[in-house]
């Protein structure tokens, strides 16, 4: 096979030498042609660990993030590890996002050196969907030891981040081994016709993914089965402003 | 003689070696029963038979006692503090008052659970024989006349008798005396003979050298573990509790107990879990004999699996959950199910993470916030009465202008469970401030009566 471009050729060697290519490449795609775009392989690469935090006060509560991976752990097969150092995760919420009773098993884990044990141990199983740990702390060693467990099982790794204190939260600047790490932010929800709360809505940064650019998208929290949607009025964006978009940036 | 008495008979002023007719004269009508030290002994053994749940090595400790070797086994059952408190609930619950102790060496502990003013008492893992020093001198489990010719030299307590020179003491008391001090210090060793049940399956290793090195208490586990599936096979048997005792030199026992959530008979996943505990063996001068019990069993037959041609099997994870249980406890590895109720702590319940699958799951028309608060905090808010959201509150010392909101959503109070909740009523609101998140927030009471609670807002939520 010839290879187009000089860059492709060099993709190859590296990816040569990294070994990836035995790996198994398959992906969980989001179902949104925006994001999956924007993802190598187009989508959520399986076999692989991901980071995602909570912006603003969603670094020390976490609820949205908890959401984003519980929606990601729905879409997978097979049961759902979900290791945690305080048990506030409300089960119910977890199932309106997709995830059954059924089918998560939580490990409350005194401290987060034994949440990425537990983690690491789950990966390396490989019969789980999704292995997911709310940590504040994670190293490049850790997070090496967790990608090299999840790489060669179709396990998603989820590394929740969650600080005691917004400033902590700049650790999440730090590098890992993650592919891909995401930060959601909550924005108010879908407007309705009448009084009331509509369809949560979440600014879902991909701040960083290998062999892939960031982006950032604005999109409709979890439905019923864990899907996020493009909220309507960005879909029906008329025709003239896509237009004009594609022309200003080439 | 009156051997012992209950609670009752203690209160109306009736003591333990009181003469029998002088008991009767005190309280007219007073219930006697024979002394019966055999069956009394009896029940005492099957006691400990019972207390084998939370430990390997369990020997009654007549005529009153029974002692445990917790070292192994404690962390199934979520420390040792808490398995303590468990023990004592079980036994409340049968009936049986008791006391416990947690200690070093089997004398500390004796001590401990019958001289300590609580009836939980932990000593701290390193200490010394400073632990019982406060305590009287019946204490050390000498004869009494022995406690009482030591009173009348003038010492009181364990704490006096500790620092005075051995040789007159033996001179005059006999070597019982120093023996228990010793023991008390730790320096002298006190194996405990474990009781064992008879029909047990196990298989047992004596070795002609003492061994001691991981690598090779590894191999022999892996060589018991082999021989002892073999055994169960034969049985048509898994077990759900391994216990590994492992003799040493100086005749201590060193035990390991590992706990699985469905019964197991593979050779490979038994190994790896006793492996994983190998470092909290400690082989001192080397270890004589190896035992391997399969203490708890349950049938397991063969079973003909899914052929991977028609349909996908499901993977078996109760393998990754043994390991995980054995590391994290027990208790800390579960599934949560729903519980028919409205009030949302408690609509979670938590079950075994191999529960049989319900397929069950929460009404889902009310959305629920993904953090829930272990307590709702109380928050500050401007708000309309009956039945309007707040139009803004302050939770954390931040104020929050509420833009959007939904509700009420009336939650009554559970009448069945607590009289104080006859008429309680909370009303929820899902409250969006301008910056989009999403509290949820409730207001106890309805809004017009006083009874129904105290009309204080709190934060129960956060969503995602």
């Amino acid at each position: 096979m010839r290879h187009e471009t000089p860059i492709d050729d060099l993709r190859a060697a590296v990816s040569r030498i990294e070994g990836r290519a035995a790996r198994s490449k398959t992906v969980l795609p989001f179902g949104i042609e925006l994001m999956d775009r924007r993802l190598p392989g187009g989508g959520l690469a399986l076999g692989a660990l991901h980071e995602v935090a909570g912006g603003g006060n969603g670094a020390i509560d976490g609820a949205a993030s908890a959401l984003f991976a519980a929606g990601v752990s729905a879409r997978t097969k097979g049961k759902v590890l979900w290791c945690v150092t305080t048990p506030d995760l409300f089960a119910p919420a977890v199932a309106q996002a997709g995830l059954g009773a059924d089918r998560v098993i939580y490990v409350e884990a005194g401290d987060d050196k034994t949440v990425l044990a537990c983690m690491e141990e789950a990966l390396r199983h490989g019969a789980l969907g999704a292995v997911v740990g709310e940590v504040a702390r994670l190293s490049m060693t850790a997070s090496r030891r967790l990608q090299l467990a999840a790489e060669g099982t179709g396990s998603i790794g989820i590394a929740l981040r969650r600080w005691r204190r917004q400033a902590e939260a700049m650790d999440f600047g730090q590098p890992t081994a993650a592919m891909t790490r995401w930060r959601i932010s909550v924005l108010p929800s879908s407007q309705l016709p009448v009084p009331g709360v509509g369809r949560p809505r979440w600014l879902v940064e991909l701040i960083r993914a290998r062999a892939g650019e960031s982006a950032d998208f604005e999109l409709e929290a979890c439905d019923a089965a864990g899907r996020l949607a493009v909220p309507a009025e960005l879909v029906d964006r008329p025709a003239a402003a896509e237009g004009w978009r594609r022309g200003a940036s080439g | 003689m009156v051997w012992a008495a209950d609670a009752a008979a203690l209160a109306v002023g009736i003591r333990v070696g009181m003469q029998a007719t002088k008991a009767q004269v005190l309280v007219p009508g007073l219930l006697m029963m024979d002394a019966d030290p055999v069956a009394d002994a009896e029940g005492l053994e099957r006691l400990a038979f019972w207390m084998l749940r939370f430990a390997p090595v369990v020997a009654a400790d007549a005529p009153d006692g029974i002692v445990l070797e917790t070292t192994g086994a404690d962390h199934l059952h979520g420390g040792e503090e808490a398995m303590l408190e468990g023990l004592i609930g079980r036994l409340a619950m049968s009936g049986i008052t008791a006391r416990a102790a947690i200690a070093d060496t089997w004398a500390a502990a004796h001590a401990l659970a019958r001289y300590h003013a609580t009836s939980i008492a932990m000593a701290s893992a390193g200490h010394d024989a400073s632990v019982a020093a406060g305590l009287s001198l019946e204490a050390l489990r000498i004869m009494p006349a022995v406690a009482e010719g030591l009173r009348k030299l003038g010492f009181r307590t364990i704490g006096d008798l500790l620092d005075q020179p051995r040789a007159p003491l033996t001179l005059r008391f006999g070597h019982d005396l120093a023996r228990r001090i010793e023991q008390m210090q730790g320096t002298l060793a006190e194996p405990i003979e474990p009781v064992r049940p008879d029909d047990v399956i196990e298989v047992r290793r004596a070795f002609a050298e003492p061994i001691g090195a991981a690598e090779t208490i590894a191999r022999y586990i892996g060589k018991l573990v082999t021989q002892l599936c073999a055994l169960l096979e034969e049985h048509g048997l898994g077990t759900r509790r391994l216990d590994l005792i492992c003799q040493r030199v100086d005749s201590r026992a060193q035990a390991v107990r590992v706990g699985m959530a469905a019964p197991v008979r593979d050779t490979k996943r038994l190994t790896r879990l006793l492996c994983d505990k190998i470092e909290t063996i400690a082989p001192g001068f080397g270890i004589e004999v190896m035992t391997l019990a399969a203490t708890v069993v349950e049938p397991l037959e063969h079973k003909q699996v899914i052929s991977s041609l028609i349909e996908e099997s499901t993977p078996d994870i109760t393998g990754l959950i043994d390991v995980l249980m054995n590391r994290v406890g027990e208790r800390a590895i579960y599934r949560l199910a729903p519980v028919a109720t409205d009030v949302p702590e408690r609509s979670v319940m938590r079950v075994a993470a191999m529960a049989p699958e319900s397929g069950a799951s929460w009404p889902g028309h009310w959305p629920r916030p993904s953090r829930l608060l272990s307590r709702p905090e109380p928050v500050e808010t401007v708000a309309l009465l009956p039945d309007h959201p707040p139009a803004s509150f302050t939770w954390r010392g931040i104020r929050r202008r509420v833009k959007r909101a939904d509700g009420p959503e009336r939650v009554f109070g559970e009448w069945w469970l607590r009289d104080a909740e006859m008429v309680a009523v909370r009303d929820y609101f899902q409250c969006e401030d301008e910056a989009g998140e999403r509290y949820w927030l409730y207001r106890a009471g309805d809004g017009e009566h006083a009874e129904t609670g105290s009309h204080r807002w709190f934060l129960h939520g956060v969503f995602g």
